[in-house]
């Protein structure tokens, strides 16, 4: 028996999350009386792959083999799938990202194991194996019980704090067997941000709606985010009148985010909004309208005109930070 | 060209989510249904590649897993403009059990391109899309974006970290979409609307399919704390809040 957790790296690295959905695993394993193992696909160093023994691996499988190149969702749900099995795996944890969320239905199939998706928590009991998840958009929880001898978690990004432990790992070479041909993704071209903090890794966000009033105004707003050391998001209305780029459009629709602060500037808090961002752990909204709903989901609040309150805004921050 | 929209019913965004038997089920009093987001953006996406006369696409059917309760959102998205339906008459219990039912139609019926919406906003299980290509051994995208034909190849765009890929897969395959695939999702004429009720629903008995999650309570979100507010004239107040008394700064 064990926890297997899928460890996606970016460009042969490991992000925060990565050490997140470890500590996670590892916390399930202790609940269940077994140890953590981490599986990775591609081409990591070992001195990298070392990091996940930090907070509680216990053996780390890397799979290194040309076909991994291209993210093709079969032959990825296949390897884990085999490796899960070889490894009598009766968790497994996954990010709810791009790539997890494309990984966990496939294997929830293959394995016929039961998914509990978007998972902020551990387990709330393990017999029965009962998970703690969102559901209508963050406007309530479900205690969901997988009822199948194989489970499927996927972890929301930035909601488990990191554990570290004295672990040592080993790490071995898996192997799978995978058919070349069924590999049937073929990628023409990729576009990547380089050098930009991305919005779902961010901890500190700084998004401008409506109430900006001009795409023009955001210079100040993007210093705050810079100061901060944060990234900058937008809502929908500003997104669809091309003020901002749409990557950057956080809410139901667009990306979902848990940032450790939020600050809403000229974002009314409509549900749709509200539904993206809701998981942040403080949320700081600046409005001219008293009333605007986004204050009800703001722990901190300043009623007043964007224009006037970020500059001094900005220069606050840049004192505090100078210190 | 044959395209299937897997569609789910879902609560209007803007209901206030209520519970009833000891917080065991979701209260539908008054509740007004709509067809889920994504699965809208999906349904504007394959009517547009429909009506593009420059690839073969020719008929979009939705499919819906559910009791004739969800008829009226079925006719609302052969208002908007799909060819017909078929709904698969069990009450949807989980991921699983509806991407199970999905499959079997698909099957039997053979699509090209199955669209399904990335998530619903009820259960925001991210899951039935994929879930239907492992049952069936369909190569699937997840994360679609945009997704065009060429030469009967649809050239997808895909979401990633960071950035976007283009790719290719062969049909008969799975898109799992999300916002960027249309933009504004596609509103029902009058004329589609009068259309729709002469539009075939085909209704199919379900298989027989495990459940294997089931939601044994729902609670409703932590009350929060009241909002502090601070004056507009002393920001600095707020930076010194963050900083002590919240430290996230």
């Amino acid at each position: 028996m064990s926890v297997l957790v899928f460890t996606e790296n970016w460009d042969g690295k490991f992000k925060k999350l990565s050490f997140e959905l470890v500590s996670y695993s590892n916390k399930v394993a202790e609940m269940l009386g077994t140890s953590t193992t981490a599986i990775s696909i591609g081409s990591v160093a070992d001195d990298e792959l070392t990091k996940l023994g930090k907070f509680g691996a216990k053996k780390i499988l890397k799979l290194e083999n040309e076909i991994f190149k291209t993210f093709d969702t079969r032959a990825y749900s296949s390897a884990i799938a085999q490796i899960a099995q070889k490894e009598k795996a009766e968790v497994i944890v996954i990010a709810n990202n791009n790539m997890g969320k494309a990984i966990a239905p496939r294997l929830s199939v293959k394995l016929k194991a039961a998914v509990g998706s978007g998972v902020t928590k551990p387990p709330l009991s393990t017999e029965p194996f009962v998970v703690n998840k969102k559901v209508y958009s963050g406007n309530a929880f479900a205690h969901m019980e997988l009822k199948t001898g194989v489970k499927i978690i996927t972890l929301a990004q930035n909601s488990f704090d990191l554990i570290e432990t004295s672990n040592d790992a080993t790490i071995e070479e898996a192997s799978v067997d995978i058919d070349k041909s069924a590999v049937q993704t073929k990628v023409k071209d990729v576009e990547k941000q380089t050098g930009k903090l991305l919005l779902t890794d961010a901890e500190i966000v700084v998004a401008g709606g409506r109430g900006m009033k001009s795409p023009d105004n955001w210079t100040p707003l993007i210093e705050l985010a810079e100061t901060l050391g944060g990234a900058t998001a937008c809502s929908r209305p500003v997104s669809d009148e091309g003020w901002r780029p749409h990557e950057e459009h956080t809410g139901q629709t667009g990306k979902i985010i848990a940032p450790n602060l939020y600050i809403a500037i000229g974002i009314s808090g409509a549900t749709q909004h509200l539904a993206g961002v809701s998981s942040s752990k403080y949320i700081v909204a600046i409005n001219n309208d008293k009333d605007a709903p986004i204050f009800e989901a703001a722990h901190y609040g300043i009623v007043g005109d964007a224009a006037k309150v970020l500059p001094k805004l900005v220069e606050a921050a840049k004192e505090a930070k100078s210190k | 060209m044959k395209i299937l929209v897997c569609i789910s019913n879902v609560p209007d965004t803007t209901t206030k989510i209520k519970f009833t038997d000891n917080n065991t089920r979701f209260d539908s009093t008054g509740v007004q249904w709509v067809i889920n987001p994504w699965d809208e953006l999906a349904l504007t996406r394959a009517l547009e590649l429909r009506d593009d006369t420059s690839n073969s696409v020719n008929k979009v059917t939705v499919g819906h897993v559910g009791t004739s309760a969800a008829d009226p959102t079925i006719r609302k998205a052969l208002a908007i403009g799909a060819d017909d339906a078929i709904r698969i008459n069990a009450e949807p219990e989980d991921a699983y059990q509806v991407a199970a039912q999905l499959a079997e139609v698909i099957k039997k019926e053979q699509f090209d391109i199955i669209f399904a919406g990335i998530e619903s906003s009820d259960f925001n299980g991210s899951t039935v899309g994929s879930m239907i290509a492992e049952f069936l051994d369909y190569p699937s995208v997840s994360a679609v974006s945009g997704l065009n034909i060429d030469n009967d190849e649809p050239v997808i765009t895909r979401e990633i970290d960071g950035g976007k890929e283009t790719v290719t897969i062969p049909t008969p395959c799975i898109a799992v979409v999300q916002k960027g695939i249309a933009i504004e999702p596609k509103i029902a004429s009058m004329r589609g609307i009068m259309q729709a009720r002469t539009k075939s629903i085909k209704v199919m008995e379900p298989v027989d399919v495990d459940i294997i999650t089931e939601v044994v309570t729902f609670e409703p979100p932590q009350p929060k704390p009241d909002c502090v507010f601070i004056e507009e004239d002393n920001p600095g107040k707020l930076v010194e809040l963050l900083q002590n008394e919240a430290k996230v700064i």
